[in-house]
């Protein structure tokens, strides 16, 4: 396996402001490398950065062994992009919009009609063709705007948030399209916010006031000591009274943290916390029909744990 | 590969354009400006609402006032039987000139005396003030030569004024020329700022970065349709002007035409420069609006740069348009040929490359 991405303390200032702080990764061939952050932590700046759009104030990066700063335009012929918002000429057509970007990346008659056919199959366009991309639904858009992202066959996809605000269908199909990519030994770097969408990464990355706090197989992740720490277990609870169990887990002496999780909250016990007598506690107070299982940690309360033992230290200091 | 994507960015554009509903104004909009400024800045003064308060009411005071309205310039509206009234008739507006003949006027000329005729000009408009100052004057002067039998062949100095160019003094003449450069700035700014503030507040511009396309490439195509279309315009423009203003070209159209291109580049840079400062689409118009502004009152168009102060017409000097207006005016009207409008050319064209530079280089190709 051969490295493709590889960033080296990269750093981001704007003005007083630092936008990504000492980021370090190397990305091999044929991963899905997954990138997590609040808004606002950096994700962006960072794909931003990588892509030659913006100049690293520290660190350095390498993209298929090309320098990001100084070799910024060979790295654009190698690299697909799909930015965070719809970013096509919605008054141009399917068609139309798939022919700009074939002749911006300079495709030859024949190589453009075979790689046009290649990635409106791919992407399911073909009875969009004529159709204005103004027009198009979410998930059309995004279909189109990977396609475009595609023609030019590029080695190394860069994917922001490909999947805000379109519906489950439409992520799932994109999620398919990204598989079928990576197998064929496309390097896709996908930011999200959808934990569902984390977990099918090959890596992870999670970034966290302009630092990268997490770096590892979800997996993995699961069991960093520090997410659950000392012979502390994870539970899954539910109730039928939903809305008292949250705050009454929270003022638990055993439990060390509670979020929601879907319908249910994860809560973090300490020691030798038993599912039994946590439920038998909420019953006496009259929380309605408890249920406790001991589970692993999800995705979720890893990057939940992790962002609150960050904030601990900061608000001591 | 300077012009990488050239070809590409200059297809795109043209399909906006042919889609994009304002389109349909493109040639609409310098049209009516045209008509709007050709016949509404009209200073030839003609008609000029008068009152008169005839005292002596005479066939000699009669005679005098038919011609004031002989002249063109005054048109006596109605008589007024008081000086109060004569004085009212001008605050409110009605009329901007008054004319009193004394109670003595037909005596006075009958005898020999000097007959008193008083003209009350409302000086509030200046250029109508002076033509009726002017024309009362010599009205004046042509009735005393008249009674003392001088004829003008008999005067010892003899002055002969001969108007070269625009012989009627239109001022048709002297607006719709450099209406002409007017326009076509107004238009190729505002579409180029337009154009590329479009991509970027739709976030295609930030698409395109990624891509190969080179900067030159990028600009140049992006230029190239409005170009077209603001030469279109400027032959639209000169073919109104020639048929419905009856404004001739004295001088060579191809040349007019040829430098027009010239004038086209400095326009289309400070387009792109109001683009790379523009965030947004009302940030452009505002800034387009103030590039416009100097342009429009500085450069000549209305006000004769001669008698401008000092540190105005120093300012002056800096604006394209001032020397695009001097060329418009100098083939149009005085049939000027490149042998004296070599060096307003040559500005211009040091105005081009100097915006030109600069917009690409403040066009970052990289968005921090």
């Amino acid at each position: 396996m051969s490295v493709v991405i590889k960033a080296e303390g990269l750093g981001k200032r704007f003005g007083a402001l630092s936008a990504v702080d000492d980021v370090s990764f190397a990305i091999e061939r044929g991963e899905i490398f997954g990138f997590l952050g609040p808004n606002g932590s950096g994700k962006s700046t960072v794909i931003r950065m990588l892509c030659g759009l913006l100049q690293p104030t520290s660190g350095r990066a390498e993209l298929a062994g090309f320098d990001v700063v100084k070799q910024s335009e060979e790295i654009k012929k190698r690299i697909g992009y799909m930015s965070q918002r719809f970013s096509l000429y919605e008054d141009l057509t399917v068609e139309e919009n798939l022919d700009f970007f074939g002749s911006i990346y300079g495709l030859s008659r024949s190589a453009m009609a075979q790689r046009r056919r290649t990635v409106v199959d791919l992407a399911g366009l073909d009875e969009r063709m004529e159709q204005l991309a103004a027009t198009l639904s979410g998930g059309y858009k995004q279909r189109l705007a990977l396609a475009c992202s595609l023609l030019h066959d590029p080695k190394i996809v860069f994917l922001d948030e490909p999947t805000a605000g379109i519906d489950p269908v439409a992520r799932r199909e994109i999620w398919d399209l990204l598989f079928r990519l990576a197998a064929e030994g496309t390097t896709l770097f996908v930011s999200t916010h959808y934990m569902d969408e984390a977990e099918r990464c090959s890596r992870v990355a999670y970034i966290y006031l302009a630092k990268l706090i997490a770096l590892g197989r979800p997996q993995d992740l699961k069991r960093l000591p520090e997410i659950t720490p000392d012979g502390s277990n994870w539970f899954e609870v539910t109730s039928d009274d939903a809305t008292r169990l949250l705050p009454e887990l929270r003022e638990h002496p055993d439990i060390v943290d509670a979020t929601i999780f879907g319908e249910a909250v994860h809560a973090l016990a300490r020691q030798g916390t038993d599912g039994a007598a946590l439920e038998k506690y909420f019953h006496q107070r009259g929380v309605a029909n408890v249920r406790c299982r001991a589970v692993p940690p999800s995705l979720e309360d890893v990057f939940v744990t992790l962002t609150r033992l960050q904030r601990g230290p900061a608000k001591e200091r | 590969m300077m012009f990488r994507g050239l070809w590409a960015i200059f297809k795109k554009e043209i399909i906006h354009i042919k889609r994009d509903p304002a389109t349909r104004f493109i040639f609409a909009i310098p049209l009516v400006e045209l008509l709007l400024f050709g016949y509404a800045i009209d200073t030839d003064v003609k008609n000029v609402p008068t009152v008169a308060f005839d005292l002596n009411r005479s066939a000699e005071s009669r005679q005098l006032l038919k011609e004031f309205e002989n002249t063109r310039y005054f048109k006596i509206v109605r008589d007024v039987d008081s000086d109060q009234e004569l004085h009212a008739a001008i605050v409110s507006g009605s009329a901007k000139v008054g004319i009193k003949i004394a109670a003595d006027y037909a005596a006075a000329l009958v005898n020999g005396r000097q007959a008193q005729v008083q003209v009350i000009i409302d000086g509030s408009e200046s250029t109508t003030a002076l033509q009726a100052l002017n024309s009362s004057q010599q009205l004046g002067f042509l009735k005393s030569l008249e009674i003392e039998k001088i004829s003008p062949a008999d005067f010892k100095v003899d002055i002969r004024p001969r108007l070269l160019f625009n012989p009627n003094l239109r001022s048709a003449n002297f607006f719709v020329p450099g209406l002409i450069g007017i326009i076509l700035q107004l238009v190729t700014v505002f579409l180029t700022a337009f154009a590329i503030v479009r991509e970027r507040e739709r976030g295609t511009l930030e698409q395109l970065l990624v891509t190969p396309v080179s900067k030159g490439g990028l600009i140049v195509g992006k230029l190239l349709p409005y170009t077209a279309i603001g030469f279109g315009q400027t032959v639209l423009v000169l073919l109104v002007m020639i048929f419905l203003f009856q404004v001739p070209v004295s001088g060579s159209i191809t040349l007019l035409l040829c430098l027009s291109l010239l004038f086209l580049i400095p326009a289309l840079g400070i387009g792109i420069l109001i683009s790379t400062f523009a965030k947004n689409q009302g940030e452009a118009l505002q800034l387009s609006l103030m590039t416009m502004l100097p342009s429009i009152l500085l450069s000549g168009f209305v006000f004769p740069r001669d008698s401008m102060p000092l540190v105005i017409y120093a300012l002056s000097l800096f604006i394209p348009a001032t020397y695009f207006l001097e060329i418009l005016r100098g083939i149009i009207l005085r049939g000027a040929g490149i042998a004296t409008l070599w060096d307003e050319a040559l500005v211009l064209a040091v105005f081009g490359v100097f915006f030109m530079l600069l917009s690409a280089l403040r066009f970052k190709k990289h968005l921090g």
